[in-house]
């Protein structure tokens, strides 16, 4: 194996097709869009080259602003909401349930391949008021509270749309982060066991320090997957109510086809990726800086 | 250290040579597609014609003129239905034409059709007056003015003739005791006499957005007048007007006295016509395009000849009157003029003699087109719609008809935060205010 992997002309064969293909699909689209944001106009009008006035809206604009607050906020909150819970059922498979985790992991995972928009579907009628209550509100009267109607208000399609990408996604970082425990050697633990670590202190002192290279992949995966959040709150309220959990790419995708503005839609699109990178950069550089010390 | 540099120097070059590649890509997006030398006469040979998925009665329609009185001009040119979801109608026109492949006869943007807009500007919709030619007799006056006051253009056939106006439940009305109202405060009354004998007095499809904004224009064309929202366009007044942003109160209101029920905000059009047609709210504002689900006994529990329908009321003080009923057109259905021919002229000719009669006779819809020829067996609610069209003298659009496209969104959207009170009406307005200012 070290001899083909050695021969230039192999690693040429292996490497070409594929990185021709990933720079035909993700990098020139990318470069794409980064020459699109120094224009104005779309494909009818035709394109007039702007400069950088597109990026100086982007900063003056009150409804992009708010998007990119929302897509911050959302991304911090299910970040950490995924991760620990994702860890908390992690802990849980490998040190209460051990080999009899296989049932529990799948059915928590199982939600993860149910397409967004049937699970928005699922959770809107949770909620429903009105003729078709759903049973959410049934409890709440049970309990002789009023009917909310939660996708009326802000805060409460957030809630709603981080309860339901919650339960979607926390079967995927506790299997995620499953592997990752499993790869901690047995003698450290039975060690650290034998020198009287249990419970917290265990995990605290052994646990937490080697699995936290997959705890920081689980963190970029997450965050990166959260920053480009759109079918869910599409789906589940349409961004609402009036645009107050539009995510910036809910408003990227309005402008540039409903409203058919195609350079600033593309801008909107540069930033959020610069804001990938950006993330994941500093994630990464911070940790690096960690192991050297 | 060399191999190191030049492999940099590599991927910069590479680097470079993308990013030229994908700014030569964009400037290229300039060309051909608003040239407009390609001209007419270029006839393709099928009748391609792109509708809404949302409107599938336009389709059968369509194919039922082939299949009957317009046979001869579909041998010459056969139909070819092409489909599209209406909220996508926007991106897909837009590709279609820029690649040149506008389909003979599609649905398009309200925006995108009028003078200023990247279809009209570009010169790629025919005017019906000369698509037509003597023809055009066939398009009712009413129907055409109201298309050119949306369109600023004759662009669009009017497949739909659309009054809108308040349904009301007969058999309620009479049994609490109560008339048409005439004004808002008799609106408002009625709405408190409706609460008290138990019944919900409107109901509204919240989620949709413009059912609610449709109550607040009209509230505003009473008050303000006829020309209130082009006084908007042309700059004369503003939405932060007080006599504007009355109206956004005047929803604000309606909604907060609960009016419209529970769950209101999140409730569907489906739904909303169901709390109507079951007898669970005694009031509806809608349009006539609700007669399809009126007549149908499936679907409407209080009997056909129970249901009245009136103007919105008039407004105490107001310029406007109660007999400026609002009215559209239905979405823009617009030609390709790149690709007008005679035979696609005499398809035109056919759908614009035929398509009345035959719409009112198989789906009793209402159109701009006349209805040549006797037709029996109208409904009832069907009949009453088309007296009151026959009647009308002056007509009004709808608040966001003049909108550009995303301050029409922003209207509707911010809709659901105006009713539930998280933004005043002062605000509502700033806010759509600024968006118009901003597309100008």
């Amino acid at each position: 194996m070290p001899r083909v992997f050695g021969d230039r002309k192999t690693i040429l064969i292996l490497l070409v097709p594929v990185l021709a293909l990933y720079v035909l699909l993700k990098i020139v689209p990318v470069l794409w869009s980064f020459g699109l944001s120094f224009f104005q106009g779309n494909l009818l009008r035709g394109f007039t080259f702007v400069g950088v006035d597109n990026f100086a809206t982007f900063f003056t604009d009150k409804d992009a602003l708010h998007a990119l607050g929302v897509t911050i906020l959302f991304a911090v909150i299910m970040t950490a909401a995924q991760v620990t819970v994702g860890y908390l059922l992690a802990l849980l498979y490998v040190f209460v349930l051990r080999k009899g985790s296989a049932f529990v992991r799948t059915v928590v995972f199982f939600p993860m391949v149910l397409p967004t928009v049937a699970v928005s579907m699922l959770f809107k009628s949770l909620v429903a008021v009105g003729d078709n209550q759903g049973p959410v509100n049934d409890i709440i009267n049970l309990f002789g509270g009023e009917s909310v109607e939660f996708l009326a208000t802000t805060w409460g399609t957030m809630l709603i749309a981080i309860l339901m990408t919650l339960w979607t996604s926390m079967g995927f970082y506790a299997v995620l982060l499953f592997t990752g425990l499993l790869d901690i050697p047995d003698e450290v633990i039975e060690s650290a066991r034998i020198d009287g670590a249990s419970g917290l202190r265990l995990v605290r002192h052994i646990i937490l320090p080697l699995s936290a290279p997959i705890l920081l992949s689980s963190v970029i995966f997450s965050f990166n997957a959260t920053l480009k959040v759109f079918d869910s709150l599409l789906a589940l309220n349409n961004g609402g109510p009036g645009t107050s959990t539009s995510p910036l790419t809910l408003y990227m995708y309005r402008t540039a086809f409903e409203y058919a503005e195609y350079g600033y839609g593309s801008t909107i699109a540069v930033i959020l990726t610069l804001l990938c990178m950006v993330f994941t950069l500093t994630v990464f550089r911070s940790s690096s800086k960690r192991t050297e010390d | 250290m060399t191999n190191h540099s030049t492999s940099r120097r590599w991927a910069l070059t590479g680097f470079a040579a993308l990013t030229v590649a994908a700014l030569a890509g964009c400037a290229g997006g300039n060309g051909g597609s608003t040239d407009g030398s390609t001209g007419g006469g270029d006839e393709p040979e099928k009748f391609t014609v792109l509708t809404a998925n949302e409107n599938q009665a336009l389709e059968d329609q369509l194919q039922m003129l082939a299949d009957g009185p317009c046979a001869e001009e579909n041998a010459a040119m056969p139909i070819e239905h092409q489909k599209t979801a209406q909220a996508d109608t926007t991106q897909k026109v837009t590709l279609l034409a820029s690649q040149n492949a506008l389909p003979q006869h599609f649905i398009a943007g309200t925006d995108m059709v009028r003078p200023t807009g990247d279809l009209g500007a570009g010169g790629l919709v025919a005017d019906y007056q000369d698509v037509l030619g003597d023809a055009f007799s066939n398009i009712l006056p009413a129907a055409a003015s109201t298309v050119e006051n949306v369109y600023g253009q004759m662009v669009s056939l009017p497949y739909q003739y659309n009054l809108e106006g308040i349904w009301y439940n007969k058999t309620i009305f009479d049994e609490v005791g109560i008339e048409e109202p005439q004004t808002y405060d008799e609106l408002l009354a009625a709405a408190d006499a409706l609460e008290a004998a138990g019944y919900q007095p409107l109901t509204t499809a919240g989620a949709d957005g413009w059912p609610m904004t449709r109550i607040m224009g009209m509230y505003i064309f009473r008050n303000v007048g006829p020309d209130a929202m082009t006084k908007i366009k042309d700059g004369s007044a503003k939405l932060t007007d007080p006599e504007y942003v009355a109206g956004a109160a005047a929803l604000q209101d309606l909604a907060s006295a609960g009016y419209f029920g529970t769950g209101f905000q999140t409730m569907d059009g489906g739904t909303s016509t169901a709390q109507f047609l079951t007898g669970k709210a005694a009031m509806k504002y809608d349009g006539s395009w609700l007669l399809s689900n009126i007549n149908d006994p499936e679907q409407n529990e209080i009997g056909e000849e129970n249901i009245g329908f009136m103007p919105f009321p008039a407004v105490d003080g107001g310029a406007g009157n109660i007999n400026q009923w609002a009215a559209n057109a239905g979405a823009a259905m617009a030609a390709n003029a790149k690709t007008m021919g005679p035979k696609t002229e005499a398809w035109f000719g056919c759908i614009a003699e035929n398509y009345g009669k035959q719409a009112l006779e198989t789906a009793g819809i209402v159109s701009g087109f006349q209805v040549n020829g006797e037709v029996a067996d109208v409904a009832p609610a069907t009949k009453m719609v088309q007296e009151q069209v026959a009647d009308i003298d002056e007509t009004v659009l709808w608040f966001e008809a003049l909108f550009d496209a995303k301050s029409g969104s922003l209207a509707s959207t911010n809709g659901s935060l105006l009713v539930s009170g998280d933004m005043s009406p002062e605000d509502y307005m700033a806010a759509l205010q600024s968006s118009i200012d901003a597309a100008q």
